[in-house]
């Protein structure tokens, strides 16, 4: 059987391909996030920020294929593993103490199709501006999409900003274990790091929920608007 | 003490089972959890009605033969033990003990809490072991061994295959009993030679055999009667990675090193 | 019936290589035509297996376990000696051998030991290739331990649990085969009946022990590896599946069974706590290196082990034995246990108990050095007993552990009838009256990779290729005729008593009376015991279910009648044989100060015993020991 056979059918491979495009799409969450703080340095730094993707295709799209790859991997992945998985234990325990496994652990497929029915509302709300096409027209002084206007006004919609934390709240929970697991899938674990990896994965969820939420909570309590 | 026991009986693999409750009574604390089935069975004989079968050998937490799922933890609720060292005194006087057999696709059930586990023996068929016949070895001491390696190796090899990770995984997932073995032969000099060859038939056949994959929920460690590192898990796969990108291999097969 | 040992002639040191060379061979496109029964999967019959399956052999293995690599040669735990000499303290051959023949107290055949000895140092060389993790010095060589019996350190050992990774290499080295199409796999299969054709064992009769169904399996060999019969004893260190069934129905197809009653106690293991107790643990004999062994100076001493002061106590082996201590041989040690107790001085609730002290071992070398060497049995005392050996003191107490005797097989390990090889405990070749620690699993490995691969060919260049008989012979039917109607009669009693309570009524009688010691009064008592139990069995035993399922009521009931007629040959050898030697304590017998009195004019013999029928007297065959290279000597401790 050669290399890519293996890689696609193995369940090894599968967790490979998932675990090397969970990393992808946790450097991008950090990246976004670091893009979407800029709010914070007020509605210039942000609209520049935006401007210049937009007017970078060479960057925005590669990334935007790149991303939607790294998506429909990780969730196909995802999938077959899961149905695999829930074939291999056909016949259920009357009585399951669960042992060591943490609750993000075990429900990383209910966090994760979550999480892409909220990531659908986002790029509706924000990237397609389908629920608010009026978006389209903000406009700042330098005549750039005034990202920073269209941020506030839709964050000022309690619904909105209360899907949004709970999307961001299932990711973190998602990422507490993802971002330690996908280690241990590529074997990058081992006894010297075990502590480390897991601490990590753990701070840096707690980073993401509280840097992504931060937006949100701002615009509510005026502090941007 | 007392307890009160809610069995799975099932006939064979064809007939459907159920849970039957039983009462335990006069149980000294220091018996061992099979010991107290015993005295159940003696009873269950003595009045005619047909005792629980359930698997068991060593007695004594090596041979990896008895099973159970004891109130839904395989080896019952100590850690590190098998269920043949779990001792009365672990469980409440007139506590309700639920004890079911491993559940898994891979070990079809046999007749109540028995299974069958020969998956195990055939990954092991696979390439869980090194290819020297009888007779062809050099001396001991020509093949020298760092200690940290023989000591992994040896942490490794202290799996006695009872198939708890398997039974304990929501996945139903092997990968703890392969990368124990897998492990153990790889980290050894005497393993290197066939190092990708091994991990990639073994997991093929763990495949094959309908174990699920890992989530590393990390409940395999927790129950294994011997600790087995989830770390094992991680090095498998950076054997397999190895393996399968050609990296830090010998892929030496052909002249242009494909 | 004369007995030919079929020892080679010449120097004992050259009496194997001249036999290698000397042997028929099976040239290697024959090796394909002959199929070989092995019935067993320990260390003896998976190393034989896999080793016959390399030769090109077409080899069918049986277990009653649901996987090899469950087999009980898993649960020895101290170590495998080789006389590597690696720690440069004077080992050789020469002394593994004598050691294990002065071991036996001079019971055992020179010639075997010898070769044992030859070969011990090809199974280390074999296992660690294997990928056997030993111990190593951080340099990456291996390391050893010292262990009772010898006075230099010559045991391998993989933390406390060698015997299982010996069993895992030669398992590894089984499923190879059977990946390979080599060997077939027959897990969960009990053999009930041998199958002798035309005076040759042709093949035997199995049954599935998940269906119920009996078949026959048909060979041009057959080999019983299938270890001990201490379970005839009911409590022993033995797994609770471990039986005599295969041995015994080989015995009453003809063939001989010798030294039944050498039965080796094992002097280190947990106390017996209650009458619900279903098998003994055994603490390894490698604790005797560290650990020293003591009871209290006064009788009746109730004190804590903490609060008994030096001088009250009494390190009896240092004492007894300066120059071994607590290192003495197995069977000394468990009789010197014995003595105190019977003394009044045992310790425990029971007063059946000595203790096993590691306090000055952890000041000298550290608890840690203490974890590393022993760590594993230290966890395993304190999960039974409840109990922190690094606190206070083990208890222990002397278990069946071992037997020493077994089928009778010449220098090729065949028994008396053609075809049928006996190896590891199953025969009784190499241990004499008395094993020591770490033998056995040298012995296992031995007879299966090294010795029977090369004379089994010695048999089957003898029998032509495809002459073996089919599986439907009237032999065969025959056998699996008899083997239903004893399934079906154990069924049909519909008695009262279970299997486990005649198990245990055996047991006590033959613990009592035919256990440490022995004497001519108790021997006789237990002849008169034993017959009626063993109708009673037959009359009043109750085994629920049924035959064509797994049954495990069933499997048990048809041991337990086994060792009803077992336990009474084991009887018969040990007042047949009068003198004291090893594990076989005649109390008429001893020296003054305590030890065995061997009586060599009479008694320097394999007694190798003939069925004539149930609750007939057996023909006791001779085969005299003759000692070549060794001086019988008194066998001195001190």
């Amino acid at each position: 059987m050669n290399m890519l056979l293996r890689l696609l059918t193995s369940s090894l491979g599968k967790k490979f391909l998932m675990a090397v495009t969970g990393a992808g799409l946790f450097l991008f969450v950090i990246g976004h996030l670091l893009g979407n703080l800029q709010i914070f340095l007020g509605p210039e730094a942000v609209n520049r920020y935006g401007h210049f993707l937009q007017t970078t295709p060479e960057i925005l799209w590669p990334a935007r294929v790149g991303l939607l790859a790294f998506v429909i991997i990780h969730i196909w992945t995802s999938i077959s593993l899961t149905l695999e998985n829930r074939a291999a234990r056909a016949a259920r325990y009357d009585v399951k103490e669960v042992v060591a496994a943490t609750l993000a652990s075990r429900t990383m497929i209910w966090s994760g199709l979550i999480i892409v029915a909220f990531v659908a509302f986002h790029l509706a709300h924000y990237t397609l501006l389908i629920v608010h096409p009026e978006f389209r027209d903000l406009h700042d002084a330098n005549g750039w999409h005034d990202i920073y206007r269209m941020m506030v006004l839709g964050f000022s919609n309690y619904w909105v900003s209360g899907f949004y934390v709970l999307g961001i709240g299932l990711l973190s929970i998602h990422l507490s274990h993802g971002a330690s697991a996908m280690f241990q899938s590529l074997g990058l674990k081992n006894e010297a790091y075990t502590c480390a990896i897991d601490g990590f994965a753990r701070v840096a969820a707690v980073i993401i929920f509280l840097g992504y939420i931060s937006i949100p909570l701002a615009v509510l309590a005026g502090v941007v608007k | 003490m007392n307890v009160k026991l809610r069995v799975w009986r099932q006939r064979d693999a064809g007939t459907p089972g159920r849970f039957e409750t039983y009462e335990a009574k006069d149980i000294n604390p220091n018996m061992s959890f099979l010991e107290m089935l015993d005295v159940v069975n003696e009873d269950l004989t003595r009045r005619g009605r047909e005792p629980i079968t359930f698997d068991h050998d060593c007695r004594e937490g090596i041979c990896g033969m008895c099973s159970c799922v004891i109130n839904g933890e395989p080896h019952g609720p100590e850690n590190k033990v098998a269920t043949c060292q779990t001792y009365m005194r672990s469980f409440r006087d007139g506590e309700t003990i639920t004890v079911e057999p491993f559940r898994a696709r891979a070990f079809p059930l046999i007749k109540d809490l028995i299974v069958n586990r020969s998956a195990f023996d055939r990954v092991i068929q696979a390439g869980g072991f090194v290819s020297v016949s009888t007779g062809s070895a050099p001396d001991g001491n020509a093949i020298l061994v760092p200690k940290q390696n023989a000591d992994l190796a040896m942490d490794a090899a202290a799996c006695i295959g009872c198939g708890a990770c398997v039974a304990a995984c929501k996945n139903a997932s092997a990968m703890l009993f392969v990368a124990a073995k897998v492990s153990h032969l790889n980290l050894l000099p005497q393993g290197r030679p066939e190092k990708e060859k091994r991990v990639l038939a073994m997991v093929q056949q763990m495949d094959e055999e309908g174990f699920g994959a890992c989530t590393v929920t990390g409940s395999c460690e927790a129950v294994c009667p011997k600790g087995i590192s989830l770390n094992f898990i991680a090095k498998m796969n950076r054997d397999y990675f190895g393996a399968l990108l050609g990296v830090g291999g010998k892929k030496a097969n052909t002249l242009t090193g494909a | 019936m004369k007995l030919d040992a079929k020892i080679p002639l010449g120097p004992l040191t050259s009496k194997w290589d001249k036999h290698k060379t000397a042997i028929r061979l099976v040239n290697p496109s024959n090796k394909r035509k002959y199929e070989i029964i092995v019935v067993g999967t320990g260390l003896a019959g998976a190393s034989a297996a896999a080793s016959l399956a390399e030769l090109g052999y077409n080899v069918k293995s049986f277990c009653i376990q649901d996987s090899p690599r469950r087999a009980h040669s898993v649960a020895a735990q101290g170590g495998i000696n080789a006389a590597k000499n690696y720690q440069n303290d004077g080992d050789s051959v020469y002394r593994l051998f004598y050691d294990t023949i002065k071991g036996g107290d001079f019971r055992s055949r020179e010639a075997n030991v010898h070769r044992l000895a030859e070969v011990s140092v090809n199974i280390i060389d074999q296992c660690v290739a294997q990928g056997v993790p030993f111990a190593r010095e951080y340099s990456g060589y291996l390391t050893n331990r010292s262990f009772g019996g010898a006075q230099v350190s010559r045991t391998f050992y993989a933390r406390g649990q060698t015997g299982q990774q010996l069993l895992l290499g030669a398992y590894q080295a089984l499923m190879r085969q059977v990946g390979l199409g080599q060997v077939t796999l027959f897990p969960r299969m009990e053999m009930l009946e041998l199958v002798v054709v035309n005076g040759h064992a042709k093949g035997i009769v199995v049954r599935d022990m998940v269906t119920g169904a009996i078949s026959s399996h048909s060979a041009d060999a057959v080999v019983l590896a299938t270890g001990g019969y201490g379970n005839t004893y009911y409590l022993s260190t033995y797994g609770r599946g471990s039986n005599a069934t295969a041995i015994w129905r080989a015995y009453k197809k003809g063939a001989l069974f010798a030294n039944p009653c050498f039965t080796q106690i094992h002097p280190t293991c947990i106390p017996v706590s209650g009458d619900y107790q279903s098998k003994l643990t055994l603490m390894s004999e490698s604790l005797r290196n560290d650990g020293r062994v003591w009871v209290p100076k006064k009788k009746g001493d109730k004190r804590s082990p903490a609060e008994i002061p030096e001088d009250d106590r009494d390190y009896y082996l240092e004492r007894k034995y300066p120059s071994y201590g607590n290192l003495a041989p197995r069977d000394i040690s468990s009789r010197a246990a014995k003595q105190v107790c019977d003394e009044g001085r045992g310790v425990g609730e029971t007063g059946l108990g000595v203790y096993l002290d590691f306090s000055d071992a952890i000041k000298r070398l550290g608890r840690s050095n203490i974890e590393e060497r022993y760590g594993n049995l230290f966890d395993m005392y304190h999960e039974i007993t409840h109990e922190d050996a690094y606190q206070t003191p083990m208890r222990i107490f002397p278990a069946i552990h071992y037997m020493m005797g077994g089928l009778w097989v010449d220098y090729n390990l065949m028994s008396n009838l053609p075809g049928l090889y006996v190896i590891g405990e199953a025969n009784f070749s190499d241990h004499g009256a008395n094993r020591l620690g770490a033998s056995a699993l040298m012995q296992g490995l031995a007879d299966g990779y090294f010795v029977l691969p090369y004379t089994i060919g010695d048999y089957l260049a003898t029998q032509k290729p495809g002459s073996r008989p089919k599986p439907d012979a009237g032999e065969f039917k025959q056998a699996e005729q008899e083997t239903n109607d004893r399934v079906e009669k154990l069924l049909a009693v519909h008695g009262k008593k279970t299997v486990t309570e005649f198990h245990k009524q055996l047991g006590r009688i033959l613990w009592e009376h035919c256990g440490m010691a022995r004497t001519e009064k108790s021997l006789k008592e237990a002849l008169a015991l034993i017959p009626p139990l063993r109708e009673e069995f037959w009359k009043n035993v109750n085994v629920p279910g049924e035959g064509e399922e797994l049954n495990q009521s069933l499997e048990r009931a048809g041991r337990v009648a086994d060792y009803l007629e077992l336990a009474e040959l084991i009887v018969y050898d040990a007042l047949m044989r009068d003198e004291s030697c090893g594990c076989h304590f005649r109390e008429e017998h001893q020296t003054p100060d305590g030890e065995c009195q061997r009586n060599d004019e009479q008694y320097a013999y394999v007694a190798a015993w003939e069925f004539t029928g149930v609750g007939k007297t057996p023909i006791l065959n001779k085969e005299p020991l003759v000692y070549e290279e060794v001086h019988l000597a008194q066998r001195s401790y001190k």
